[in-house]
């Protein structure tokens, strides 16, 4: 009985002990499944990697910045130019107040983490004597100077910022490369055809260094598309597209007006420059991108980021030719340049290669679409027989259905078209606060920010400290007087072409936009009123 | 209490079967290069995006992506070899709420945008699992099946089906 007893618990602690361990071999398949596929995914990823084979390394800030500082003036001191001296180290009281008050200080922190690029601040010339007060109060060593010429002429000066209207920006450029100053101009580079021929002239006499402020060309993301394009992975690029959208005041440039703003405090005289005379106004003095007089429009402010974004991972040059289109369709408030505005490049003999037979693929037209009614984002993208990749602070590539260089990937199912197989983002382990609807637009496009070591680094300031490095070392600038050039004739083809209504073709050989007889471009690109200018050219 | 053999076998059932599901989601996670929750949590929509977001921030991260895995890990392992259930359960049962909470499938509050293999109307199957393992908190099962029998020599698992 008791042995019967002793068998039976024996048979039981058995069976209970395997009861016990019943998880363990389903836990141990698990296991194996999940390495299985973990090993699977990895293995296709580096493979799609190491078959691509794309540089995503981050350069280092090249050149010394040792030495006696370098002695800059600032012309303009408005939102850009203030922006832009803060990234060499100079901000003001008002904007170190407000970023105490921002929630975890992000703005104040990167300011305070900026490299030291031993500079002085010490000039400001700006027709606005509020913002000249300001600059002399906050910076100790900084000189208010009359006039820009004053400024350009003073042994105290080795460089000049200039982040004025669009109309000043070659008469200062050129003033001050003649005088051998150092010029860092913001974009557009010019605002008329006659201009941008004769800042090219000073530019390549000068001894001074010259740089155009298109600061993207310090993102990372542009720096590994263009080893992405260098490799050939789209194969043929056939067509570009960029866009702009904005749906907001300040988007469509209706900034705040100075309450201080009057007759008084305003040099309005020197603010006009070679403008047409007209009597005093505050709308035009703090809203001047909205007429030809001062600004560009779409086509010189926000295409030509555009523009240069695309022409320095392509390097495409000048287009064949342009047509443009589009009116006052959202901002109807006395505005003279256009709020939706579409243009297409022509470049019937470029290519980027081809995984085709030889002959078959040449040409490419890049779009760029843009309004200031709608904020839906459209993403940068280009677009090649093989693959399309978008592009803005961070970058992705998908291979297309079609693809040549790519059948036997996407056949064998290692790739297929609706995964990435390259996602490149430097942010990954970084969130960004943004803080307007229109600091995010710069900032997806790639335009405020960069990342190098993991930080993230205000790509203005690598661009400014690139320039200093030119000064200082002779190391090259990577938006120089060509760069410049190219970016502000096709910003000008563009509005030839708005305001004539019609094709505009590029002369490369004699290097000219193609006038129709008896036509000054200039006078087209200028004028004030498009309709009135159709009907006087019939 | 005394469950009959089908009734061992059914709970049993979901209780492997749930645990079979977090340990592969914990396990691939920890065994992918470089993933993080950062993309789920900014992607994290309804009335505590803020707290989600917060999550995902840089002094936060780190330590969210450890839990996740560390917590998909216990939860598939007490389930599956039955051992500590209750804290698994427990486990499960939190981070199956954050997961509604990031992504309700309230009207008004789910994304319209974000792909999904059903439809929901408030109750998801997030909800559907949480609520399977508030049944195993009830009817616990590791004494009979699992390593837990292992450490419960004085109540002899046998007993339970006579």
């Amino acid at each position: 009985m008791e042995d019967k007893q002793n068998n039976d618990m024996q048979k039981n602690s058995r069976r209970d002990a395997l009861k016990g361990l019943i998880g363990l071999p389903l836990a141990g398949g698990v296991l194996w499944g999940a390495m299985t596929e973990a090993r699977k995914r990895e293995n296709a990823r580096k493979e799609i990697l190491e078959y691509l084979n794309i540089n995503a390394t981050r350069p280092e800030p090249i050149g010394d910045m040792s030495g006696d500082p370098i002695r800059v003036g600032i012309i303009g001191f408005g939102g850009r130019g203030s922006h832009l001296v803060r990234v060499l180290g100079f901000a003001t009281k008002d904007w170190l107040d407000n970023a105490k008050k921002q929630e975890g200080q992000p703005q104040l922190k990167a300011f305070l983490d900026q490299e030291n690029l031993n500079v002085k601040l010490t000039g400001v010339c700006d027709p606005f004597s509020i913002r000249t007060e300001q600059a002399a109060a906050d910076f100790p060593d900084c000189k208010v100077y009359p006039s820009y010429e004053e400024m350009i002429a003073s042994p105290d000066i080795d460089a000049v910022i200039i982040a004025t209207p669009d109309h000043w920006h070659a008469p200062m450029a050129i003033a001050a490369l003649e005088a051998n100053k150092h010029v860092y101009v913001e974009k557009p580079m010019t605002h008329n055809v006659a201009e941008t021929y004769a800042l090219r002239e000073a530019a390549r006499k000068s001894k001074g260094v010259f740089q155009v402020g298109h600061q993207h060309r310090q993102t990372l993301s542009f720096i590994t598309a263009q080893d992405v394009i260098k490799r050939g992975l789209l194969g043929h690029v056939n067509m570009v597209q960029t866009n702009t959208n904005r749906n907001s005041d300040t988007g469509a440039w209706q900034y705040n007006i100075h309450e201080k703003a009057n007759p008084n405090t305003i040099n309005w005289d020197q603010f006009l420059g070679n403008a047409p005379r007209v009597p005093f106004n505050k709308e035009h003095f703090f809203r001047w991108r909205k007429w030809w007089a001062y600004g560009s429009g779409l086509s010189g402010d926000l295409m030509s980021h555009d523009y240069d974004r695309v022409n320095c991972v392509l390097n495409m040059g000048m287009p064949k030719s342009i047509m443009a289109t589009g009116g006052i369709y959202t901002h109807n408030d006395g505005r003279e340049v256009p709020d939706v505005f579409n243009v297409c490049m022509e470049y019937p003999e470029f290519t980027t290669g081809s995984s085709r037979e030889p002959g078959l693929e040449k040409g490419m037209t890049f779009m760029y679409s843009a309004t200031l009614g709608n904020s839906y984002n459209r993403g940068t993208i280009f677009m090649g027989h093989d693959g399309t990749m978008e592009l803005g602070n961070t970058l992705t590539i998908w291979a297309d259905r079609n693809s040549t260089r790519y059948s036997d990937m996407l056949a064998s199912g290692k790739m297929n078209a609706d995964t990435p197989i390259y996602a490149y983002n430097p942010m990954s382990d970084q969130v960004d606060g943004v803080t307007s609807a229109t600091s995010k637009y710069f900032a997806d496009k790639g335009l405020l920010w960069t990342y190098r070591d993991g930080r993230r680094v205000d790509s203005a300031m690598l661009h400014m400290r690139e320039w200093l490095s030119a000064i200082r070392n002779g190391t090259p600038v990577s938006c120089g007087i060509d760069e410049g050039f190219e970016e502000a004739m096709t910003a000008h083809m563009a509005g030839i072409s708005w305001k004539a209504g019609r094709r505009v073709d590029w002369d490369p050989i004699r290097e000219e936009i193609i006038a129709l007889p008896g036509e000054d471009l200039d006078e087209i690109l200028l004028a004030t009123n498009v309709d009135d200018h159709l009907l006087a050219t019939g | 209490m005394k469950y009959n053999k089908s009734q061992q076998f059914v709970l049993v059932l979901m209780r492997v079967l749930i645990g079979w599901h977090f340990l592969y989601e914990g396990l691939l996670k920890l065994l992918t290069p470089g993933w993080t929750a950062k993309r789920y949590l900014m992607g994290s929509e309804g009335f505590m995006d803020g707290f989600f977001t917060w999550l995902s921030s840089d002094s936060m991260i780190g330590l969210i992506n450890f839990a996740t895995i560390a917590l998909l890990l216990i939860v598939g392992l007490t389930l599956m070899l039955g051992i500590f259930e209750k804290v698994g359960i427990l486990a499960g049962v939190t981070l199956l709420t954050l997961f509604y909470l990031a992504q309700p499938s309230i009207p008004g509050f789910a994304s319209e945008m974000a792909p999904s293999e059903g439809n929901y109307f408030i109750i998801n199957k997030n909800l559907i699992e949480m609520a399977a393992l508030l049944v195993l908190w009830h009817f616990p099962t590791s004494r009979y099946f699992g390593l837990s029998q292992f450490f419960n020599i004085s109540k002899p698992a046998a007993m339970a089906t006579k």
